[in-house]
């Protein structure tokens, strides 16, 4: 039974995440989803620290939030087939050179950016 | 067969898990009888979803690959925004608060430098294609970013509808492009760790794209590329149509 306090915790976060993002976005001006996902992780992360500060979280609840942990890969997997893939290549070679060429660039930067910035 | 048609079309998101199942079963398979497992099947999973997505845009002419199939809908549902994002959140439950703050200014950093420089190649490749007004310049520099982005700023700007659609296509591309070369780059370019997955995901950007390559990568560093992927569209919204069209704007 507790294995749904664990979904309705990751819905919980999930929700209040996404509707922050939708508050900076439209307090911003702009049409779009601010860091949703991003609120709705730290949410999740200082839910799951409370439930375990009060003895709250057992393994059950644990497993509610661990399956959609698991199943992300499939969801990737489906996300992957329901892309446009299509008529991604072939609306032109402008579409596929300024879609690809600065990943293939980016992936020369990175090293650079991990070498300058990251503090150890 | 009309009560199996039946039957699908009310179990779409059933038929989904099944479907999915399929698919990742059969890869592991070839990756381990065929490819001696070189490539881990999560990979192959991935690539197999964006071939099966590309013969569905064959087959219906549609948008949405394999899921514009009648019976395949449900593939469409699960790998949507919401299930996506639900699936992304709970990938958080395992990830280090504290790594996650003591890498936040490589986040940071990297995310600037991702929208700039993605944002700038697009606008050079735009130029280099003959394209000379800033609204179509800004737009397609702001598909480059994300296809989220790309549209966003092009009906901010008022670009024409084929230069949006462009947008969109390059965002894809680029979604596509970086799930199917992190894997393979991952080692190379040093990305092995949660602080390097988060300056990863602020330079990607694109959420599906790093989510997907990191998942192929090593699925641990999927929450720490996620959780700075998830601004830059944002942030990518927030300056292509405002700062960088003024910019483009003085120049042309």
């Amino acid at each position: 039974m507790k294995i749904i306090y664990g979904v309705a915790l990751l819905a919980l976060s999930y929700l209040i995440g996404q509707w922050l993002g939708e508050f900076f976005g439209n307090l911003l001006g702009i049409n779009a989803n601010v860091g949703g996902v991003g609120f709705a992780m730290i949410i999740l992360k200082v839910l799951k620290e409370w439930f375990i500060k009060n003895r709250w979280m057992s393994p059950d609840i644990d497993s509610g939030i661990d399956f959609w942990n698991k199943m992300y890969i499939p969801v990737v997997i489906a996300m992957a087939a329901s892309l446009n893939v299509k008529s991604a290549v072939s609306t032109g070679t402008l579409a596929i050179v300024a879609g690809a060429v600065p990943v293939v660039v980016s992936f020369f930067v990175f090293p650079l950016i991990l070498k300058n910035f990251h503090k150890n | 067969m009309d009560i199996f048609l039946n039957l699908v079309e009310k179990n779409g998101l059933i038929l989904g898990f099944l479907v999915i199942g399929i698919i990742v079963a059969f890869s592991e398979l070839f990756s381990k009888k065929v490819l001696n497992s070189k490539i881990p099947g999560s990979a192959i999973s991935i690539f197999l979803g964006l071939v099966l997505g590309y013969v569905g845009g064959v087959f219906t002419g549609g948008e949405k690959g394999l899921s514009d199939i009648a019976i395949f809908k449900g593939v469409g549902i699960l790998g949507g925004a919401m299930f996506r994002d639900f699936a992304i959140v709970a990938t958080a439950a395992g990830a280090s608060f504290f790594l996650v703050r003591k890498a936040g200014f490589l986040g940071m950093i990297s995310l600037i430098f991702g929208i700039g420089l993605f944002f700038l190649m697009g606008v050079l490749l735009a130029y280099a294609w003959g394209y000379r007004d800033a609204a179509s310049l800004c737009t397609i520099g702001a598909g480059a970013c994300t296809y989220i982005v790309g549209p966003v700023t092009g009906a901010a700007v008022g670009a024409s509808s084929e230069v949006i659609a462009l947008s969109i296509a390059a965002g894809v591309v680029k979604t596509i492009a970086v799930t199917i070369i992190t894997p393979i780059a991952a080692n190379k370019i040093g990305l092995n760790s949660p602080e390097s997955a988060m300056a990863f995901g602020g330079l990607m950007g694109t959420s599906s794209g790093v989510a997907a390559g990191l998942a192929a990568t090593d699925p641990k560093l999927v929450p720490y590329g996620a959780v700075t992927a998830t601004f830059y569209t944002g942030l990518g919204c927030l300056i292509c149509p405002s700062v960088f069209y003024i910019l483009l704007e003085m120049i042309f």
